[in-house]
């Protein structure tokens, strides 16, 4: 057997080691599944989960990034069906030369289809879209009793499809999933900016506007004190038609190459984000954004992706990595948005990714995150002194409010508080004993929160 | 598991009556850690109370350092109690009377097996299950006593130095494993175990110890020195002629 591989999530934190195959076909997936140790297994994507959800201490780890092949799009039915380890990029790409568009993407298009289900992800349209999960039609499970199951949302085993939606994947191996697409007649969003003074500017004006646009996002200044905290741009869009693109752009509508990345560099050293770096990048971010602009033409790939303009952004945060921090609160919980916010305002947190979202319709995942309210997704260097507590004081104001954190974000919650925060938690156990009776699918972020 | 922050959730104590070991525990306890084993001759009863009252549970499993046979199955028994091992403090270790050794060589080749070769077997043992579980951090307390041997002290400073060696074999054999070696090197501590030897300049407290021992597993760092200073301080003393080294009273 091939040496242990170390492992981590794209926070570069808690590295563990695994030993890692590739399968290139669902059988070779079930195959490593049965081979498995009393370690456990578990796939792998992309890894762009940031905390420990896609490691397996000491077990077998599948990296599904091989399980590829051409997307077949069925337009009449408006639905593609794609091997799991296609990731979301190659999806966007194949589908825009079709004039369609994925249902939802996350934040980076580094991300395979079968990670993402697992995590449920979302996107800007949260609100008026909810989560991918609610787009899935059907998907191809592997499981470690060596069956393969055909899941879907009106299928015979609709717990074990939804336990698998947002189930992190602990309920088995996702080989292939069907989706549903939608028709875009170009490769643009046209996009509404608007710069907020503050917090309260910020909430209300998403408040007001949200529901008039299929993409909302904000991004947040947290560093910025006293009334200025939580100013932010809002950048809110359709997908363009057309007409709304300027006469050059018309000729090759659909003209999709997203810009080659630019590299970060390889090594950054300790605390090189700080306070004063990230305080003045926010400042200039903010005061280089337009206080008002209407109906700009942008390349989906940089209104969706903007991070992905630069491979390895992660490294910036230097050896110690990064801690990423998602919540939601129930909308009427702004009381609890806003102390978190000064909160990390108080203590200089310097995070310069601060994106704040009102989301909408959950899918019924019992461990799929998004619930209406409230999120805000902020990066932190994982070295800032007397972060575990910071956070657990925070992770203590969310549980006054129902709200919960995202566990494909996570990488340092305690056990008892996500099992409060997912109160679906021993339903979804059930489902899964049933399709894992062995226990072989394991996580470290399974063990660190005893999720199984 | 270890998560971003550095909390840890179990830790296990070889070495369960240790005052410097406790101090690391109760640090660790104090960042989050839940489970607890104190591992001794014959069980530990007395332990801080604040253990307990900072939340984690705390099991004592008998251990003898001088039973290499055994063990193998304390580590496995460890296991079934509470699952992986996040953190093991090796901290047992016979400081003894230089004077009363050279009297008595079979007592001090007693002491020096509890020292050092204690570890050996014990160390084997739990690195073969950190490297099998793929994470976690054997902390191994050396001093600085076996960095370069004394005259006044050199049966327990001769363990202390082999002990050191085999910490660092360790750690680099490990190395890629997801698991890892921490060598803390104190100074004189002040404890029930060294009650009966004058103070040595730089002095620490286990309290001290276990503030640098935190920080080393926060930070990834393979060797720590309780306090700091102690490593320019022992890096000059490495230069010294023999004949002066000889000479220096402690």
């Amino acid at each position: 057997m091939n040496p242990p591989t170390l492992l981590t999530g794209w926070g570069r934190t808690a590295p563990t080691a695994a030993h890692v195959v590739r399968p290139r076909t669902a059988r070779q997936a079930a195959d490593a599944l049965a081979s498995a140790g009393p370690r456990g297994a578990l796939a792998r994507g992309l890894g762009r989960s940031y905390g420990d959800a896609a490691q397996a201490a000491g077990g077998l780890v599948l990296d599904c990034t091989e399980l590829t092949g051409p997307p077949r799009l069925d337009p009449d039915r408006g639905e593609v069906t794609a091997p799991a380890g296609t990731s979301m990029g190659r999806l966007i790409t194949a589908l825009l030369r079709e004039g369609h568009f994925v249902p939802v993407t996350p934040g980076t298009r580094h991300v395979t289809l079968g990670g993402a289900i697992a995590a449920d992800v979302h996107g800007k349209n949260h609100h008026a879209d909810s989560s991918l999960g609610a787009h899935v039609r059907a998907l191809t499970l592997v499981t470690p009793d060596g069956r393969t199951r055909r899941l879907s949302p009106d299928g015979d085993d609709t717990d074990l499809f939804w336990a698998t939606v947002g189930g992190m994947g602990l309920t088995g191996v996702i080989t292939e999933a069907t989706i549903a697409v939608h028709p875009v007649e170009t490769a643009y969003a046209r996009v509404d900016t608007d710069r907020t003074g503050g917090l309260d500017a910020t909430l209300d004006l998403m408040a007001r506007t949200d529901d008039d646009y299929r993409y909302t996002v904000c991004w947040l200044d947290l560093l910025a004190r006293g009334a200025a905290t939580g100013r932010g741009v809002l950048t809110r869009a359709h997908h363009a038609r057309i007409a709304d693109l300027p006469r050059p752009l018309r000729r090759d509508p659909l003209h999709h190459r997203p810009t080659a990345p630019v590299g970060a560099p390889p090594w950054a050293p300790p605390r090189l984000l700080n306070r004063w770096t990230v305080g003045a990048f926010n400042a200039a971010y903010h005061a280089a954004a337009p206080e008002r602009r209407r109906g700009q033409a942008q390349p989906l790939s940089s209104f969706f992706h903007p991070l992905d303009a630069v491979r390895g952004w992660n490294r910036v945060y230097g050896p110690h990595g990064l801690v990423q921090y998602q919540f939601v609160v129930p909308f009427g919980a702004e009381d609890t948005l806003t102390d978190i916010v000064t909160g990390l305002s108080r203590a200089g947190a310097p995070s310069f990714l601060a994106v704040l979202k009102r989301m909408g319709e959950p899918t019924p995942g019992p461990l799929s995150f998004p619930r209406p309210g409230w999120t805000l997704a902020l990066d932190l260097p994982a070295d800032l002194p007397g972060l575990g507590r910071l956070l657990d004081g925070f992770d203590e104001r969310l549980l006054e409010v129902g709200g919960r954190l995202y566990l494909a974000k996570d990488s340092r919650a305690r056990a008892e508080t996500v099992r409060a925060m997912y109160p679906d938690l021993p339903a979804w156990r059930r489902v899964r004993e049933r399709a894992d009776p062995d226990g072989v699918l394991v996580s470290d972020l399974a063990r660190r929160l005893r999720l199984v | 598991m270890r998560d971003s922050v550095g909390t840890v959730r179990t830790v296990l104590l070889l070495g369960g009556r240790s005052e410097i070991g406790l101090a690391i525990v109760e640090r660790l306890v104090r960042d989050g850690a839940r489970e607890v084993v104190l591992a001794a001759r014959g069980g530990v009863e007395a332990y801080p109370s604040a253990l307990t009252a900072l939340g984690a549970t705390v099991r004592s499993v008998d251990f003898d350092a001088t039973l290499p046979d055994t063990h193998v199955k304390v580590v496995d028994h460890v296991v079934e109690l509470v699952g992986d091992l996040d953190v093991v403090v090796d901290a047992f270790g016979v400081l003894g009377d230089q004077a009363e050794f050279e009297a008595d060589p079979a007592a001090a080749a007693r002491a020096a097996a509890v020292t050092y070769t204690g570890h050996v077997s014990v160390g084997l043992a739990v690195a073969a299950r950190l490297r099998a579980q793929g994470h976690g951090a054997l902390v191994v307390l050396s001093s600085v006593a076996g960095v370069r041997v004394r005259r006044f002290n050199f049966v327990y400073g001769s363990a202390k130095a082999g002990l050191d060696g085999f910490a660092q074999g360790l750690a680099d054999s490990l190395h890629g494993t997801g698991a890892r070696v921490l060598v803390v090197r104190p100074g004189y501590v002040p404890t029930r175990m060294s009650a009966h030897v004058d103070p040595a300049p730089f002095p620490a407290t286990p309290g001290r110890v276990a503030e640098a021992v935190a920080a080393g597993l926060r930070s990834g760092a393979t060797t720590v020195w309780a306090p700091r200073v102690l490593g320019p301080v022992f890096a000059g003393m490495r230069m010294l002629p023999r004949a002066v080294w000889r000479r220096l009273g402690r």
